[in-house]
Formats: C-alpha cells, structure tokens, sequence
C-alpha cells in the first residue's frame, strides 16, 4: 500500500505532490475551525483502526477503511488521510517522506470520490441497504486505491509493470474484508446513531 | 503475529517515553525537519548509485547519534524492505539491458539490478534518517515545528488534535477489545470476526464522534473560538545553522558532481 522513496519516476513522484497539496488546500477549506476536534477525533479514530490485524487465510493484514473515511469526513478525508501518512511515515517508517504526495492522493481520492458518490444514498437508506451501499464504498475505494497504485508503478517505467500487476493482484483479499468490515460498521453506524453521516462534513 | 509487525499493536505514545536524550535533542526541531527534507530530496531524485549510498551511510551516522533503540529500528526498517523486496527482486528480470546472470532461464539484467539496488538505497536512507531527526521529536512538537514553519494553521491544529487522542481512542479500543476476548470473541477466518470488526469500529466512532461533543463544549466553556495559542521554548541556534549549512553544501555538492543527469 506504502510506495517507498526512490522507487517512483520523478514526474509522478512531482506531479502526486501537487496533486495532494491540491487536494488538501481544497479539504482545509471546507472544514470550519470549530470542527476541528471532531474532525481530529475522526481521524485518530480511523488511525487506530487501520492498526487492526484482521485474520485471512494464513496470514493476516490490517484495515484501511478509506470507502468508510471518505463517508464519514468528505474532502476532509485529504488532511486527515496526509496527517495519518505522515505520521505513520515519521515515527513507523512506513513508506517516505518525498512520495508522501503520491501515496496521499493514492488513498484519499477513492476515499473523497465514496463520500461523493454515495453519502446521500447511504442517509436516505433503510440499514440493510445502507449497508450493503458501505460494502460497496468499501470495495470500490480499495479497489480503485488498488488501480492507482499500479498505474504510478507503471507510470514510473514499463519494468514496473509485473509489480503493478502484483500489487493489483494482491488487493484482492483486502478489498473482500474492506468491504465486508465497512458493511458492518454503516450497518451500526446507521441504526445506533442515524444522523452520523448527515452530520458529518459534506 | 510476525515480529516486524508489532509495533501495530503497541499502543501510541509519541516518542516520550522511549527515546532517550541524545546529541541530536539539542538541535532546533526545525532545524531537524529542515535537514530531513533537503535530504530526502537529495537523495531521492539523484540518478547515481553512489549518491543513495553515501546517504545511506550519513543515515547510519544520524542513527547513531540520535541513539536509537537498535532493535526497534531495525524491525521498522524490515517492516519497511518487506514491501520493497518483491519489486527489487523482479526488477532486474523485467528491465531489458546486458544479461549479467540467468535464474531458470531468465535473464537479469545489469540495469534492472543497478536500478533495484538503487530504490534499496534511497528507501532505506530516506527512512532511517527520518526515524532519526524527526521520529525522535515528540508528536506534538511536530505539530509545533509545522506551525513555525508556516505549514496552514487548520493543518497544524488537526494533527495536534489527532496526535493528542491517538492515545485515548487506542485505550478504548483495548478496552472493548478486551470486553471482546471476555465474551469469548477470538479472531478467525469467518463472517462473525469480519463483522464484529465492523461493529467494533463502529462503536468506536459513535463514542469518539461523542466524546468530541464532549470535548467541543468543554473547550467552548474555557473560551475556544476557534484558535489555539502554541507556547514552545524553541530557540534556533549556531548550531542548528550549522546543520542546515552542511546539509545544503550536501546538496549542492550533488548538484555540481553531477549526480542528476540520468
């Protein structure tokens, strides 16, 4: 999921930075300062979910919920996505730092795209089609998360193009847990307190 | 679970209580990020292969004197090759040039492999040397340095409420894990555990979504309207120049050897 430092071609190294720092002026500028601490919470919220190692097949891998992030924060998802990054990448050393822009956007656009698409839906539905819509948020940002990795690996130089066959094929399983997880969670989200996603940023 | 992978269940602390005071505390923390950047910068778009390790061996003295705890680090930066290692291993199959040796019949090329060793190197010294400079400071003085760095304000103020409650959410969420594991609950390959899963990051954002309110209005009652007022004792200093001075005659350094002309 973390591309490292080095490993991508200069131009979509650059061309990821702009594109992040665009995407995160636009989210500050939606989010008033009297949200911050809700949003701050949010986002420390998802930080220790993506901490959760969820058992599949032998092995285990641990939860992303960028479909659920974008539902919940809209393009506030940006920030709070690019904060989460950084500081998993200063104190984990997780992925870098110059690629910090490329694995942004690679997380937080399927995330905002979700939100867009399918809030509305999720708030004007009964649970068990809310639901059913959070799989799909869940499955559709992993894997178009999936698709963006590969096209910056395959950008970066046709050699690359194994990997990102590799790293599609291996986003599989997370997609299939992503979606069933994100499920659940609008499932209770929606009945146990039903005004969470209308009253979350739009 | 594999060992590289513990530190996702160690709870977050910042660096506080860990680190121990070492010659690199006694630079300004904006000095550190500063340094960290034109590094990262440096080494990552340089064409060479000398330049990454030359990095690589000024990360290793960075190491050294920010005295990390060696074994920690080590297990982050095998975390970190874990997800390097398969495209460094086929990239020298997969990028035509001179045949250097051959695996099954497959040749490996003399440019997939100096290009594979390259992305090691520039990986590796860009992550040591941020663990270094930057890992070492505690998560809200991040915060603070960002802020004197003229990084937007709304950003800075979100990472500090995210940093500030990493640690309370990660106790609620032991907590209910542990009222999981009283119920019996074990983690399997089956829909009960991908589900309670769900309902459990559910439930935790009910509660912080709650708890923010909480937060909010408390804060509101003390006069919150909207700005918080950093205090920090930073004080930039000769050697905090010198370091961001050595650190810029690297680059030019660089720059005139001629280490990014491909």
């Amino acid at each position: 999921m973390h591309i490292v430092d080095g490993a991508l071609s200069d131009s979509v190294v650059i061309g990821g930075a702009v594109l992040a720092v665009a995407g995160i002026a636009y989210g500050l500028k939606r989010m008033d300062l009297d949200r911050i601490p809700q949003i701050g919470m949010l986002s420390a919220t998802f930080f220790i979910a993506s901490l959760i190692h969820v058992p599949v097949g032998p092995s285990s891998l641990h939860l992303i919920l960028n479909g659920l992030i974008g539902l919940a924060l809209g393009w506030t998802a940006f920030p709070a996505l690019f904060i989460a990054l950084l500081l998993q990448a200063a104190f984990f050393g997780y992925g870098g730092l110059i690629v910090l822009g490329v694995n942004t956007v690679n997380i937080a656009l399927p995330a905002v795209l979700m939100g867009l698409l399918l809030r509305q839906l999720i708030v004007n539905s009964p649970p068990k089609r809310a639901a059913i819509l959070g799989g799909i948020a869940g499955a559709g940002s992993i894997a178009l998360t999936a698709v963006m990795v590969g096209v910056s690996l395959a950008l970066s130089g046709d050699a690359f193009i194994p990997a990102a066959k590799l790293a599609l094929l291996s986003h599989i399983p997370v997609l299939v847990v992503e979606a069933l997880v994100t499920a659940a969670t609008v499932y209770l989200l929606v009945r146990v307190k039903p005004d969470f996603f209308s009253h979350a940023e739009r | 679970m594999p060992q590289f992978l513990e530190h996702s269940m160690t709870s977050w602390r910042g660096q506080q209580v860990e680190h121990k005071q070492s010659i690199v505390d006694q630079f300004d923390p904006r000095a550190r990020v500063l340094a960290t950047v034109i590094f990262a910068l440096t080494v990552v778009f340089s064409k060479t292969l000398w330049l990454p390790f030359l990095g690589l061996l000024m990360a290793f003295a960075f190491a050294l004197s920010a005295s990390l705890n060696f074994r920690r680090t080590l297990r982050r930066m095998i975390a970190m090759d874990m997800f390097i290692v398969v495209m460094v291993l086929m990239l020298p199959f997969t990028m035509s040039g001179d045949a250097l040796f051959h695996v099954f019949g497959f040749a490996a090329s003399k440019q997939g492999f100096i290009h594979a060793i390259g992305i090691a190197l520039k990986a590796n010294a860009v992550v040591l040397t941020l663990l270094s400079l930057v890992g070492t400071l505690e998560a809200s003085t991040l915060g603070h340095t960002l802020a004197r760095l003229k990084v937007p304000e709304k950003l800075v103020h979100l990472l500090l409420f995210t940093v500030r409650y990493l640690d309370v959410i990660s106790r609620e969420y032991k907590r209910m894990r542990k009222a999981m594991k009283a119920r019996a609950f074990v983690p399997k390959n089956n829909l009960h555990t991908w589900r309670s899963f769900g309902y459990l990051v559910g439930m935790l954002l009910v509660r912080s979504l709650e708890r923010s309110e909480r937060i909010f209005d408390a804060m509101k009652c003390r006069g919150y309207c909207g700005k918080l007022y950093l205090f920090d004792t930073m004080q930039w200093q000769q050697r905090d120049t010198i370091l961001l001075l050595s650190m810029a005659s690297f680059a030019v350094f660089a720059i005139a050897s001629g280490a990014y002309v491909a």
